[in-house]
């Protein structure tokens, strides 16, 4: 049965479901990323709410007009408007009163979900069209799916993937500086409401598939987990709509495959684990390799310190200095150095003293500006160059008494 | 109206709006000015896996279980949201993101998982409550008020409600000062000797606590807005902080009231003949609160270009 | 720091080990050993810096040479890799109400909903404890705080809707009410107006003369000898340390900006 559902066996309209999924996961990463790295990941969470007054309203519509008040075109153009609505109420709050973004962003979310709300109920209570089944929009719900739907959602995400494709290269110099792409001539505003836009139009797809209140999932977790592979923003981009893609797939073959796994819910569950993943194993960003470069990083001061103490006469305070001179072999129990242990301390305090020099030259105003502390001399200056400073500072001494 | 009415049908639901109003709005102030309003809105959505993990548990709806899943659903939140930022170096709205959306998930997968077709827990329920049908049959009339027969018959979300509101005014009367401070100047509070961090975590745990009572009653989507509603309508009202929690209580009451009143009142004078949902239309109507604010409030621009010039 | 310290490592570290003993149980700041590292670059490398007491002391260094982070480090706002403080002899910890720290301008919302006058009664926090109420006495001392920096009139004014210099100011009288024996500023003369700078040296002067210990970060060299008795000159490490007379030489200058700063620039400095 999962294998069947992986390779697209469980029929058309399940088929059609896990393409579009799959289609609209990738369109949602990328578009995610871009949310992500402006800073305004939790946008989109004002923008998914907002679409339930228009869905709602679109059903009432569409019913007292005598039509099929599911009509799924009619509805997702509904959601559109309301969200469009919402965003723009959004914009006017963090521009026009002193109310930061997140707090438009909550107040958005809230009101037009509290006011959706309040249209299903009415909905609920006029009795048209005996069960709507609008209360599918908040979580998704895939199964029984209408063959129209299921084209409408492949269909979508097709466009929507495609209308990000073309846009991404403005979007990443937006997303990324957006001084500087203001400076080289781009109409930052316009690529802002573009970026919106697709949002939206992501949200609207998703709607039926993952639900009004999961698709932020869609659109932050790939993009955030893409970002602990890579510092390059246009890899992070690809690889935000891989890992979007992967998830959406993978959830909605899942789904089809068994009874009473929701397809949103499994989407969202499939991408966590990808983030946790990521989160503590990636390379360089990962957790685990975080830790382990700090603890490094942290015995390479103290090391450093408590040599550079031990050579000027200085008392240890830290604890952790004179276990790590002692595990070293630099230092004995009862506090006196070692004889590599003064070797050692010489050289640390030499090397200050030919840092001195280096920073107080200002023809070495390159070479200075890489002191930290911590960074061999020999790794910044040639053989001949340290030669010469050694020369000023005179002869290396004994250090033993 | 009179009392034989009102007072069985309207007065409990609306005091309990209420209470639930000013519970969640009293935090909502320091959250708002902290920049954390959207804490509001993940706690009120972790807060479904929490009371589902608790009925798994036990096996049955009973208050007091759930009230702990859902208050612990929030603390793991909030020390993920926590983790993640720190961990993963993420921006904290991001970071809310990734795991307000993955409880909420694993709570419908739950849900849908295990087998409570035979007891009223659902989503719907989780999202706007059912604030209407916590009434007081024993009631007769105001006089019942007095009655400690009738008294004994209250819907327990009143008490509990209450008790958490007077809970969650103690702590801010308690750590006003240190608050205060810590969320204009937190570097500065700090060397005041001020533990910047365990008050923070005990403001989220406060807001965490009203959401989780609030939920219980009046579903999250009315907490989500309290959160933020009335403190941000209150924000246009004034410069001092004092006068912005006062302005904040009574923009969540108005709301509550109002919201209710519409609710239950509104489609009959529009000559429809069932209520709407009285959460979404408290939202509502906190919205419309926040409209009017934005647009006439006396303080609504940022500091240095006063309103007006 | 010379060489000639290791020659005798073992007798030496006994004796100056002493030596540093007694100095920093007097001074106000005593800082040993100290690293602080945002990521994996230091922004402060083992530095040590004693306070003296009753004086005036400048902490200066091009932009990014660990400046803020080396007071932030010393009051505990940030957590150091290594190094330890104290304050007059003891730890932090016990002595947090013999500070007052006036943090950069930029650090906070200036929108907050609050007046210039409750600004300055947060100084008196630790007084108040989390239950007491304000009294006269206590607005009085606030307001007396407000005039010594010339802000008595601004009392009831949100903060926001000062300037630059005036919300300097409200920072300084909040430190006064403080009542400490330690000042800690970080950059106060940053983009304020010249009557401000006047104000507040004349209020840091004042404090000297009662026998306060004041310590600013400050990035005009222009006015370090006019202002300060002592320089602490810093570029990740410590550089110089000691009166301006001795310490702000052109040599330790030329160390700490490199060539930053043009040497006839540094010439003319060293000898105002």
């Amino acid at each position: 049965m999962l294998l069947d559902a992986f390779t697209l066996q469980l029929g058309y309209n399940a088929t059609l479901v896990a393409i579009g999924a799959a289609l609209l996961g990738t369109a949602a990463g990328i578009t995610g990323t871009f949310l992500f790295l402006r800073k305004r990941a939790l946008v989109s969470d004002a923008v998914s709410h907002a679409t339930l007054p228009g869905v709602c309203i679109a059903f009432l519509l569409m019913a007292l007009a005598g039509g099929d008040g599911r009509n799924l075109a009619g509805l997702l153009l509904g959601s559109a408007v309301s969200a469009g609505i919402g965003l723009w109420c959004m914009n006017w709050l963090t521009r026009n009163t002193r109310l930061a973004e997140d707090a438009a962003i909550g107040a958005v979310l809230s009101v037009f979900f509290g006011f959706g709300i309040v249209l299903l109920t009415v909905i609920q209570t006029l009795g048209v069209g005996q069960k709507a089944g609008l209360e599918g929009f908040l979580l998704g719900s895939t199964a029984g799916m209408l063959y129209s739907d299921a084209l409408v959602i492949a269909a979508g995400g097709a466009v929507t993937l495609l209308l990000v494709l073309l846009t991404r290269r403005p979007m990443t110099l937006v997303a990324f500086d957006p001084e500087y792409a203001a400076a080289r001539g781009l109409p930052v505003e316009r690529i802002d409401l573009l970026m919106m836009g697709l949002v939206m139009a992501v949200t609207v797809v998703g709607l039926k598939i993952v639900g009004l209140i999961l698709i932020v999932a869609l659109l932050i977790i790939p993009a955030v987990t893409a970002r602990f592979w890579s510092e390059r923003s246009d890899h992070v981009v690809l690889l935000a709509g891989l890992f979007g893609g992967i998830a959406a797939y993978i959830g909605a073959a899942l789904s089809a495959s068994a009874p009473n796994l929701p397809t949103g819910p499994i989407i969202v569950l499939v991408s966590f684990a990808l983030f946790a993943l990521s989160l503590f194993l990636a390379p360089n960003r990962g957790v685990l390799a975080a830790v382990l470069r700090h603890m490094r990083f942290q015995r390479r001061v103290h090391l450093r310190q408590g040599l550079l103490a031990l050579a000027q006469g200085q008392a240890i305070y830290e604890s952790l200095t004179l276990r790590l001179l002692r595990r070293a072999g630099l230092l004995r129990a009862d506090g006196v150095a070692t004889a590599k242990g003064q070797a050692r301390a010489a050289k640390a305090l030499r090397d200050e003293r030919r840092w001195e020099v280096v920073r107080g030259d200002v023809t070495q105003e390159a070479a200075a500006a890489l002191y930290d502390g911590l960074r061999d001399i020999e790794t910044v200056l040639t053989v001949d160059q340290i030669q010469e400073i050694d020369r000023r500072i005179g002869g290396p001494r004994e250090v033993l008494s | 109206m009179s009392g034989e009415e009102f007072v069985p049908l309207s007065l409990t639901p609306m005091l309990i709006g209420v209470f639930a109003a000013v519970a969640c709005a009293l935090p909502g102030n320091f959250l708002l000015l902290r920049r954390q309003a959207l804490i509001g809105d993940a706690i009120s959505h972790v807060v479904l896996p929490g009371i589902v993990v608790a009925f798994l548990l036990t096996g049955m709806i009973s208050a007091w279980p759930m009230m702990l899943g859902a208050a612990g659903a929030a603390v793991v939140a909030v020390v993920l949201i926590e983790a993640i930022r720190r961990l993963g170096r993420i921006e904290p709205g991001a970071a809310m993101g990734v795991v307000f959306t993955t409880m909420f998930a694993l709570g419908v997968l739950l849900l849908e998982q295990s087998d409570t077709s035979a007891v009223h827990l659902d989503v719907e329920h989780a999202l706007y409550g059912n604030l209407e049908s916590l009434i007081w049959l024993d009631a007769t009339g105001w006089g019942s008020l007095l009655d400690p027969q009738a008294l004994r018959y209250l819907p327990i979300e009143l008490p509990r409600m209450a008790l958490t509101l007077v809970g969650v005014c103690l702590f801010i009367a308690l750590f006003w000062r240190a608050l205060k401070i810590s969320t204009f100047d937190e570097g500065f509070a700090r060397t005041m000797g001020i533990r910047t961090n365990l008050l923070g975590l005990g403001l989220v745990i406060t807001a965490a606590v009203a959401a989780v009572a609030a939920f219980d009653a009046v579903g999250s989507i009315i907490v989500i807005a309290m959160f933020i509603c009335p403190a941000a309508s209150a924000r246009m009202m004034t410069n001092r902080l004092e006068a912005q929690i006062g302005w904040s209580v009574g923009f969540a009451v108005l709301a509550a009231v109002l919201g209710y009143v519409l609710a239950g009142y509104g489609p009959l004078w529009l000559g429809g003949q069932d209520a709407v949902s009285a959460a979404g239309m408290i939202a509502t109507v906190s919205g419309g609160g926040l409209a009017v604010a934005a647009k006439c409030g006396p303080c609504r621009s940022r500091a240095g270009a006063p309103a007006g010039v | 720091m010379s060489l000639d310290a290791a020659n005798s490592p073992v007798e030496n570290r006994v004796v100056a080990g002493l030596d540093q003993d007694a100095k920093i149980a007097q001074s106000p700041l005593a800082v040993r050993g100290l690293t602080v590292s945002y990521g994996e670059k230091p922004a402060v490398f083992s530095v040590d810096m004693t306070v003296e007491p009753g004086q005036m002391t400048a902490i200066i260094g091009p932009n990014g040479a660990g400046k803020s982070t080396l007071l932030k480090a010393a009051l505990g706002i940030v957590a150091p890799i290594s190094g330890r403080v104290t304050i007059f002899g003891r730890p932090l910890a016990e002595q947090r109400a013999r500070i007052a720290y006036v943090p950069q301008r930029a650090s906070v919302d200036w929108d907050f909903p609050t007046r210039v006058i409750d600004v300055v009664l947060m100084g008196l926090y630790r007084e108040l404890g989390l239950l007491g109420w304000i009294k006269g006495n206590h607005r009085a001392r606030a307001l007396d705080c407000l005039s010594r920096v010339g802000m008595a009139d601004f009392a009831t004014r949100q903060i926001g809707q000062l300037s630059g210099g005036q919300q300097q100011r409200v920072f300084l009288a909040r430190a006064l009410a403080q009542g400490a024996d330690l000042y800690l500023l970080d950059e106060p003369f940053a983009g304020v107006d010249a009557a401000t700078e006047k104000a507040i040296i004349s209020v840091l002067k004042s404090l000297r003369a009662a026998g306060k210990t004041v310590v600013v970060v400050h990035h005009d060299l222009a006015t370090v000898a006019e202002y300060f008795d002592n320089v602490f000159l810093i570029n990740t490490r410590r550089v110089a340390e000691g009166p301006v007379a001795e310490a702000f030489s052109e040599e330790s200058l030329q160390v700490a900006y490199g060539g930053r700063l043009a040497a006839t620039q540094i010439d003319q400095l060293a000898r105002a």
